[in-house]
This record gives C-alpha cells, structure tokens and sequence, in this order.
C-alpha cells in the first residue's frame, strides 16, 4: 500500500464514520445526560453507575455483542448490516455515547442547583432552562465531544469485528494499521500510525480552539 | 389599594417537612412586602411557592383574583421576576445577563438594546455591559442580578435576602439605590430578610414568619409597638440588640 488514492479513500471513510458515530453520540448522549442529571428519576445513582461503566466499555465486548445481533442468523440479521459502514457506525455509537452521557451529567450536575430556579424565575421555559444550562457547561460538553470523538477514532477491535476490514468497503484507519503490521510491513503501519495522529489532532486542535476561545469570553 | 396576590390555607412541604402554613397573606398592588423571620422560617420556601417553584400541597394563590396555577407555569413566572441571595450571574457578559429574561419572552433585538442599558444605568452598572460575569465584584454582581429582574418590568418582584451576601457599606448603597427605584417603578415587591432595619428601611409593611407559620403582618410601627405573640416579641427584640 501506498500513500495514494487508497490511502485517501481509507482517511475519509474513517472521518466519515467516526464524525457520524460523534453525531449520533451527541444526539443520544447529551439529551440522556442532562435527563440524568436534572430529570426527576428513580434509581440516578444505580443509572449513573451503568453510565459510568458504560464509559469503559472494552470495544471488542461491543463488537461482539453488535456483531451476534447483525450477524445473518442473529436478531438483526435481515437488515444486512454486518460487515458495512453502517454496522461499525452502531457499534462506536455504543462505544462513545456513554462517554457524552456521563460527562454530559457530570458537567450538569457540577452546577450550582440554584442556577435552574434563578433561570424559570427569570422566565424561562423548561427547553429555554436547559439551553441556558448547556451553554453554562460549553467547556466540558465540548470536552465530552472530544473524548467521544477520541474513542470511536481511535478504536479498533469493534470496527474490525462487525466491518470485517473489507479493501475499499469497511478499511479504516485503525484496522489498516493492524493488517500492515500483521503483513509485517511496519512502515506502512507507522505511517498510517501517524496519520491517524494527525487527523486527531487536527480534530482536536478545533475543538480545542474553540473551547478555549469560549473560556477567554 | 387592592391584592395583587391573595394566599389563603397554604400548606407546602420541602422534602418530608412542612416548610410553611399560611392561614391568609395579601399583597397589596405596588406595596413593598418585607417577609422576616429567622433562618429555616420559611421565608424562601414563600417566595419559591410565589414563583411556583415549590407546589404547595394545599392552598389557593390569586393572582389578580386568578388562581395562579390556570396559567401554565411559565406564562405565569413571566409576570414576575426572581432575585436570589446570590447573584447566580452566568458565564456571559453583564449585557447578555441583563437581557436573558427578555430573551426568553422574545422580546425583539431593538426593544433589547433600548431596555438593557437603561436598567444597567439605573442600577449603576452601565460601565460594566461589555465585562463578563467572572470578572466583577459581588456588590457589582448584585446590581447585575438586580438590573437582570428590573428590567423585565415585573407585575411581581421577588427578592431572596438580596443583600445577605454583602459587606455593609455595599449594602447601604445598594439598599438606598433600591429603594429609590422600588419608590419611582411602583413594582409590587416582596422580599425576604433577617434584618430588620434593612425591612423597615425598605419595605410598606411587614410579615413575620416565624417555624413556618405567619405570626404578624402590618407596618413596621404596628409590629414593632404590639407583637402578636411573645415569640414574635423575642425575634423583634433579639434582631434589634443585635442591630443595634
């Protein structure tokens, strides 16, 4: 392999898939955090616990679990979803919503309670209360986006499970590093190693600046 | 003078505890109400049951001879505005914070340019519109969170011991500027205190509550020259030695 058209397509389908497994964690993850951090709910400590676990998450526990639910006889079976983009988006979906849900909450709850009564006494509604909260924590939300994009970016034992590394199909970054090494051809893995930093951190670095100009505000 | 809100047989918990029981309390229209009693009185519990951020258990409010829960909460606390012992100022500039109860009723951008620096002036924070929150002091943050609540021209204004917090000469200032704007805006007020030369300085009249029960309520005069009870005697006397 070499650094060519290939090696262009693997970078934008790895960015592809982990921005939209980012997306599709922040659209699950922050609703879910702030309705565990702010909601009147039963059981918060026990549903934090499984939250914060869930952080943890090793990603081959995930990939097995998705890949026995897609595979052709298993529960999901008819949808066809094994070994595509889509099956490796669902499983980093498990991986990093937890991370936003739990530093969603965590981020709430660090907030003065009487901060939600100081915002209805001012007239808001519920919707207006909770904007205004999320923009109070902006800093650690954008950190819970940077720790779930880091995850689903980076992991590489569930992406190879239920994407199954198919050339031109389901190669990502990370599953590419590992059939170069295993090839033997370490050259290729270390680049692909260090492309795989560099976008990170180009991602991060965004996220970062951003962050860090709201803290300057 | 006629109420603006009506109380009667009231009877709301905090947590597993009833916090206060009120027989009757009226607010009169434009009057300014000095709710005082000792800390753990139900004081704020008051105030949180006039903003319906506590439902009572039992009870009637009117407001304006309407039972306030008809209106959804919301409609309904957009009628008034809340200050509390803190100033809870949010991480954004002084501007932005004086213009979120106004943004939340979709009041139009012109509107909000006219309005937000005139309250900034006339609270005497016009020079810090363009600060952020985290960079004044808590006297400053107070008349933030002041100008915040006033210039939502509130039919009711809520004050949670607004000046607990305060050193005393920041105090003194704050109390005179407030009371001159309570006395120019006629904006009915209730407000919460311990202190009672701050109450008799401030308010119309006042409400004695006292272990969550209202024990007294008229002008300073009346209630300083005939107690209703020994223990409203004793609070009276104990606050006064210990302002004096």
């Amino acid at each position: 392999m070499t650094f060519n058209a290939e090696v262009f397509q693997i970078t934008v389908l790895s960015l592809q898939i982990s921005a939209l497994a980012t997306g599709l964690s922040l659209l699950i993850g922050l609703p879910l955090g702030t309705l565990l951090a702010l909601g009147r709910i039963r059981g918060r400590a026990f549903l934090l616990s499984l939250v914060n676990t869930g952080m943890g998450l090793p990603p081959v526990v995930v990939g097995l679990f998705v890949a026995m639910t897609l595979w052709r006889s298993g529960p999901l079976g008819d949808l066809r979803l094994i070994y595509t983009p889509a099956a490796i988006v669902i499983a980093q979906v498990i991986i990093s919503f937890p991370i936003v849900t739990g530093l969603t909450a965590a981020a709430l709850q660090s907030l003065d309670p009487r901060m939600r009564l100081q915002l209805y006494g001012l007239g808001a509604s519920r919707l207006q209360m909770v904007w205004a909260l999320w923009k109070e924590v902006r800093l650690p939300l954008l950190a819970a986006l940077m720790a779930g994009f880091g995850s689903v970016i980076s992991e590489v034992g569930a992406s190879m499970m239920v994407g199954g590394n198919i050339r031109y199909q389901t190669r990502v970054l990370t599953t590419a590093i590992v059939l170069e090494t295993s090839k033997g051809r370490f050259e290729t893995a270390l680049a692909l190693g260090i492309l795989l930093l560099v976008i990170t951190f180009a991602v991060n670095w965004i996220f970062t600046s951003i962050q860090q100009r709201s803290a300057r505000r | 003078m006629s109420a603006l809100v009506e109380l009667s047989n009231l009877l709301v918990y905090r947590g597993e505890r009833p916090a206060l029981e009120l027989d009757r309390l009226e607010i009169q229209r434009g009057e300014v109400l000095a709710v005082v009693g000792p800390n753990g009185a139900g004081k704020t519990s008051l105030l949180l049951t006039l903003a319906r951020l506590l439902e009572p258990q039992r009870g009637r409010i009117l407001f304006k001879g309407q039972a306030a829960d008809a209106l959804p909460a919301t409609a309904y606390r957009r009628r008034l505005a809340l200050v509390m012992q803190e100033p809870l100022l949010f991480d954004r500039t002084i501007f932005e914070n004086v213009a979120i109860g106004l943004r939340f009723r979709g009041v139009p951008k012109g509107e909000i340019q006219r309005l937000v620096p005139r309250w900034l002036e006339n609270t005497g924070v016009l020079h810090l519109a363009d600060r952020h929150a985290g960079e004044i002091s808590g006297g400053e943050a107070q008349r933030v969170s002041l100008a915040r609540a006033l210039v939502l021209e509130p039919e009711l204004l809520l004050l949670d011991e607004p000046f607990a917090a305060l050193d005393p000469p920041t105090r003194e200032t704050i109390l005179q500027d407030l009371a001159s704007l309570l006395g120019e805006t006629a904006i009915t007020t209730v407000f919460t205190t311990h202190d009672l030369r701050e109450a008799e300085q401030l308010s119309d009249r006042l409400a004695v509550i006292i272990g969550g029960r209202l024990r007294q309520a008229g002008t300073a005069d009346e209630v300083f020259a005939s107690p209703a009870d020994d223990e409203v005697a004793r609070f009276l006397n104990h606050r006064v030695a210990r302002s004096a």
